[in-house]
């Protein structure tokens, strides 16, 4: 008990204290994943959308990839990332490994099929004959397209949450491709390990505070926008 | 001689080998209701969703107003036909906004589309309910709702497919009838389908009947219901007493049809030895005690073995030894009568009221 108690004054330390390096990490972590679930939402929304709406061969092949996808362990992930970016690899020309760039693109990896998964579930929810019946009161095909993203907002919103979620808290991929480089590719999770392995419990836990104030003001803040008109429980009394 | 809005030529529509839909030609004109019936499965939707332009048929044209519809830019006559569904498929968002989408669509400004919007929430009986969200309606509310996104748009061609099915009658019956008089004031000119004949028969002047694809017949609703052309109509328009007989000869102004053996005397001069089939609505079919002489020349004596009572009718089903004869009596004549299974009556009809159709193939 002594142990968490010291990691939560310690955390209130360093986050209230403005401790440079607790900020920078935490910024970057931010950048980082934020950046990754940016990139996410514009390969999987649309894609998501075109496994729903469209109908071509090998569909079922892509859909059932995407949903394996949604389950790939980051460490998979970093590890062919390490290998494509490695400086005798494939693409080592672009000299991207240990960069915030790489973490980036193996974040990337991890959460677009997230997103794309969860886009295709909230699409194919929406009744079919909809789409008929927008075009049957004039819509064109691309007011068509908006008013469907409109009706799926709110499981979509679900989708964003859980891609951000999947790559702010994700460490495998982050480690082996940014490789912990303090001041440079050190994220909250990266840098949680390394203390934690230091034995620094109390800068580890003031650490992974900071990770779970981070995570949940931003689902805090995404799921008020997704909440705010439920279907509400009808009071029967 | 009304104008004609959209026509359908050498219509065309496969689902892989299976042919779900072939119209040779088909015309609606301004200011026309046409009721499009058949069964389930019969391509109604099908023809509706082409005459909208929903769909792109596997062959043939749509034209609307002489302009091909799948040419050159389908959204701008789109734009100018208005279809709403069975289900009222509204958006997750207020009763206003829903109403208002096909004119937002369309690019009118907020000012415009209130003044054009309000009449209509109001004719529809739903202005109360402007600010109420789409998901929490009743099914009467949100099909009303769904009416005035179309019709505030003023189209010149509504097409409704099934509209009052999916509703209860205590909200179906209203809504219907409001519909009626708002087409009939604003001159709207609508297809409708339905697999529901008393409701074509209230709501439209013309009436197509569609089965396998196949348009058998279009005609006035009189026409139709009354002197259908082929037996899969006589059906489809409810047609109760379909009897296949041979044409025998004439007495009068009368032709002579034999029925396994009976006869029955129609009104009308038919080829000696054709194969017909004779059609008698059951509401024309009355009931007299067995003893009672009636002048009638169409006299069958029969015997009850099915009484079935509605809210307003007595279905009565009767065996005449040659064939059997269903009689639908208003419960109100009907009453003074105390049927039962067993009894022996005669039926009887009038020759005007047997209509003859050839006994072809229908296609």
């Amino acid at each position: 008990m002594e142990l968490i108690w010291q990691g939560v004054v310690k955390a209130v330390e360093l986050v209230f204290g403005f401790d440079a390096e607790v900020w920078q990490i935490t910024w970057l972590s931010l950048k980082i994943s934020g950046c990754a679930t940016f990139i996410s939402l514009l390969i999987g929304i649309p894609l998501g959308i075109a496994l729903a709406l469209t109908r071509f061969p090998g569909r079922s092949l892509v859909a059932a990839s995407i949903n394996t996808g949604m389950g790939l362990p980051p460490v998979v992930v970093g590890l062919f990332v390490s290998i494509f970016l490695w400086r005798s690899g494939p693409l080592g020309f672009l000299d991207l490994i240990y960069s915030p760039t790489a973490m980036v693109a193996g974040q990337v990896i991890i959460a677009f099929p997230i997103v794309a998964g969860l886009t295709m579930a909230s699409f194919q929810s929406i009744n079919p004959n909809l789409s008929l019946q927008l075009l049957g009161i004039g819509a064109s095909r691309a007011q068509l397209l908006w008013l469907l993203c409109k009706e799926a907002r709110l499981p979509l919103l679900a989708a964003v949450m859980a891609g951000f979620g999947g790559v702010i808290s994700e460490v495998g991929a982050s480690m082996m491709v940014g490789g912990n480089i303090r001041g440079q590719t050190r994220v909250l999770t990266t840098a949680t390990v390394l203390e934690t392995s230091k034995g620094n419990f109390d800068i580890a836990i003031a650490l992974s505070l900071v990770l779970l104030a981070l995570t949940f003001a931003i689902n805090f803040f995404l799921t008020r926008i997704q909440q705010r008109e439920q279907l509400r429980w009808p009071k029967l009394s | 001689m009304a104008e004609t809005l959209l026509a359908l030529r050498d219509v065309v529509v496969r689902y892989g080998t299976y042919g779900a839909l072939q119209v040779p030609s088909l015309d609606v004109a301004t200011n026309d209701m046409l009721a499009i019936i058949g069964p389930n499965g019969a391509g109604k939707s099908t023809l509706l969703r082409v005459m909208g332009l929903l769909q792109r048929p596997s062959a043939g044209t749509v034209l609307f107003r002489s302009e091909n519809g799948h040419d050159g830019d389908p959204l701008q006559i789109r734009r100018r036909i208005a279809t709403v569904f069975q289900e009222p498929l509204l958006l997750n968002a207020t009763v206003y906004e829903n109403a208002a989408l096909g004119l937002k669509l369309r690019g009118t400004g907020g000012r415009e589309i209130d003044t054009r919007l309000r009449p209509w929430l109001e004719r529809l009986g739903i202005a109360h309910l402007s600010a109420r969200s789409a998901r929490t309606l009743s099914g009467g509310e949100a099909q009303r709702t769904s009416l005035a996104r179309a019709l505030v748009l003023e189209p010149e061609l509504l097409l409704l497919d099934e509209p009052f099915a999916g509703l209860d009658p205590a909200s179906r019956e209203p809504l219907r009838h409001d519909f009626q008089r708002i087409a009939k004031e604003m001159h709207i000119t609508t297809v409708l389908v339905t697999h529901d004949r008393d409701e074509a028969f209230a709501l439209a002047d013309l009436v197509g009947v569609l089965k396998g694809g196949h348009l058998l017949q279009l005609g006035s609703r009189e026409e139709v219901f009354l002197r259908p052309k082929t037996d899969s109509v006589a059906e489809i328009v409810g047609i109760e007493n379909r009897l296949a007989g041979v044409v025998e000869g004439s007495e009068g102004d009368c032709s002579v049809i034999a029925i396994n053996g009976a006869r029955i005397y129609a009104r009308g001069e038919f080829k000696t030895e054709t194969k017909i089939v004779v059609c008698i609505r059951s509401e024309d079919v009355s009931l007299a005690p067995a003893s009672c002489e009636v002048k009638n020349i169409n006299r069958c004596k029969g015997k009850i073995f099915e009484v079935v009572s509605g809210r307003a009718h007595h279905r009565v089903s009767l065996d005449c030894g040659s064939f059997h004869l269903v009689a639908v009596l208003d419960r109100k004549r009907g009453a003074e009568q105390v049927l039962t299974e067993g009894d022996e009556v005669t039926a009887v009809f009038s020759p005007a009221a047997v209509h003859v159709i050839g006994a072809e193939k229908d296609y």
